[in-house]
């Protein structure tokens, strides 16, 4: 605690949205911070910083995680999406078409982190109930309180892929 | 909040660990899923020189059959607690209570043995090994010891590691043929640390009751064993009277301090709601 001298900076290199990334940094470093801060990906957004918010929710290695629990350094190596990543990737479409569709976005500070986990939970449980929506977006919070909508334009996807994959 | 600056050591096999973590002593901090421990450093309530980063440790990974219990590694995610076989076969009170932790994305990173070694009284799996007479395997650089988990929690986030060692494993028996399990709380959003939480496990026969265990979770500063409550079930078959004896028995058992979330006294009240629907989940089977 009493060190203020800066401890010697490590080089962490991943894929990020496709593209290979080498950076030196501080091990301190969480890994929203260094998404934000050195690649300036500044979709994914950093609330709380401890857990509670789901704004930060990044995609490593195929697994949604919390982008402020994670330091960068830890993410050496490994394969992350970001929701800049996802929204270029064209395959969740359909699910930022409904989120605007149905006005799943007041304030926008938490869309990032809804769409990561709601395009994570269309993936792993494709007809998922209203309330296995509701359970799974529960790590999220929407301080507009908007979960309604989020829940609907969900359901709206869920219903939509199903019917034929639209 | 940011964290302080630290050094990060990587290690690739459970020994270098322990060798860094000895030579470090208290300065040194080892990080498991870091789902608990990285908030603490963002909010400065720890700041070692050291963090120990455990996750190359692919020898901690992983859930296998040894005969009459099941071992998890220390490494071991919830999320492959969710996904394994063995433990929906054999573990049904574990397999109950991941749910109810936190919520997915904390889930893929966080561990079984960093949650016990963190031993958050509010935490779900304190309480469900200690209802399983779980043991908790601990390395250090002098060899391997076992701790029941009984004997393991010892205080508000004080546990029976000492520095310099590592939980390597937990083994948790099967389920017998007629046990049974439960398990509720009260959060104020699903996923968050409980309020008050509590977990049964019983052997049921018929419909009596025996070998019970109680152990209330967010009640004090370990997991708290509700024995008094326990022994007015044991022997018995659960119905309206039984229950209010083991909810007239709770004073006997509970201590609670204020938290953050709730007072004594609502935490008092909230063990008697959940004695009730967790009784009452045993004998629905």
């Amino acid at each position: 605690m009493t060190e203020t001298a800066r401890l010697p900076e490590v080089e962490v290199s991943l894929t990020v949205n496709g593209e290979r990334v080498t950076r030196r940094i501080e091990p301190r470093m969480t890994l929203v911070d260094f998404l934000r801060l050195e690649l300036e990906l500044t979709g994914s957004h950093v609330g709380c910083e401890h857990g509670v918010c789901g704004a930060c929710t990044v995609r490593v290695d195929d697994e949604i995680v919390r982008g402020c629990l994670m330091f960068a350094v830890q993410a050496d190596g490994t394969n992350v999406v970001t929701i800049e990543g996802l929204a270029d990737g064209g395959s969740e479409d359909d699910l930022l078409e409904a989120f605007r569709e149905r006005n799943a976005v007041q304030c926008g500070f938490c869309t990032p982190g809804m769409v990561m986990t709601a395009s994570d939970l269309l993936a792993r449980y494709p007809s998922a109930s209203r309330d296995e929506i509701r359970e799974f977006l529960s790590g999220n919070y929407c301080r507009c309180t908007g979960y309604q909508a989020i829940v609907d334009a969900i359901e709206k996807v869920s219903q939509s892929r199903a019917g034929g994959g639209r | 909040m940011k964290p302080a600056p630290f050094e990060y050591v990587k290690p690739s096999s459970v020994d270098d660990a322990l060798t860094v973590l000895t030579e470090g002593a208290d300065d040194t901090q080892p990080i498991a899923g870091g789902q608990s421990l990285t908030a603490t450093l963002n909010m400065r309530l720890s700041a070692p020189v050291r963090l120990v980063d455990l996750n190359g440790l692919e020898e901690l990974r992983g859930i296998t059959d040894a005969g009459g219990v099941v071992r998890i590694g220390a490494l071991t995610r919830y999320r492959d607690l969710e996904q394994s076989d063995l433990v929906a076969d054999h573990l049904p009170l574990i397999k109950k209570t991941l749910p109810l932790i936190a919520h997915p994305a904390i889930r893929n990173r966080g561990t079984l043995g960093g949650s016990i070694a963190f031993a958050d009284p509010a935490a779900e799996m304190p309480a469900c090994v200690t209802a399983l007479n779980g043991a908790i395997e601990i390395t250090g650089l002098n060899g391997v010891r076992k701790v029941a988990a009984g004997d393991f929690f010892k205080g508000l986030y004080e546990t029976d590691l000492q520095s310099g060692e590592l939980i390597t494993a937990i083994e948790l028996p099967k389920a017998a043929p007629g046990s049974r399990f439960a398990i509720q709380e009260f959060a104020r959003r699903h996923g968050d640390y409980a309020m008050a939480g509590l977990v049964a496990a019983a052997q049921v026969d018929g419909a009596t009751v025996s070998d019970i265990a109680l152990v209330f979770f967010a009640m004090g500063g370990t997991p708290v064993a509700a024995s008094s409550a326990a022994a007015k079930i044991a022997g018995k078959a659960i119905d309206a009277d039984a229950i209010a004896s083991a909810q007239a028995a709770l004073d006997d058992d509970l201590d609670p301090f204020d938290d953050t979330q709730c007072s004594a006294a609502m935490k008092k009240h909230l063990a008697r709601v959940l004695t009730d629907r967790v009784l009452t989940e045993l004998a629905g089977g």
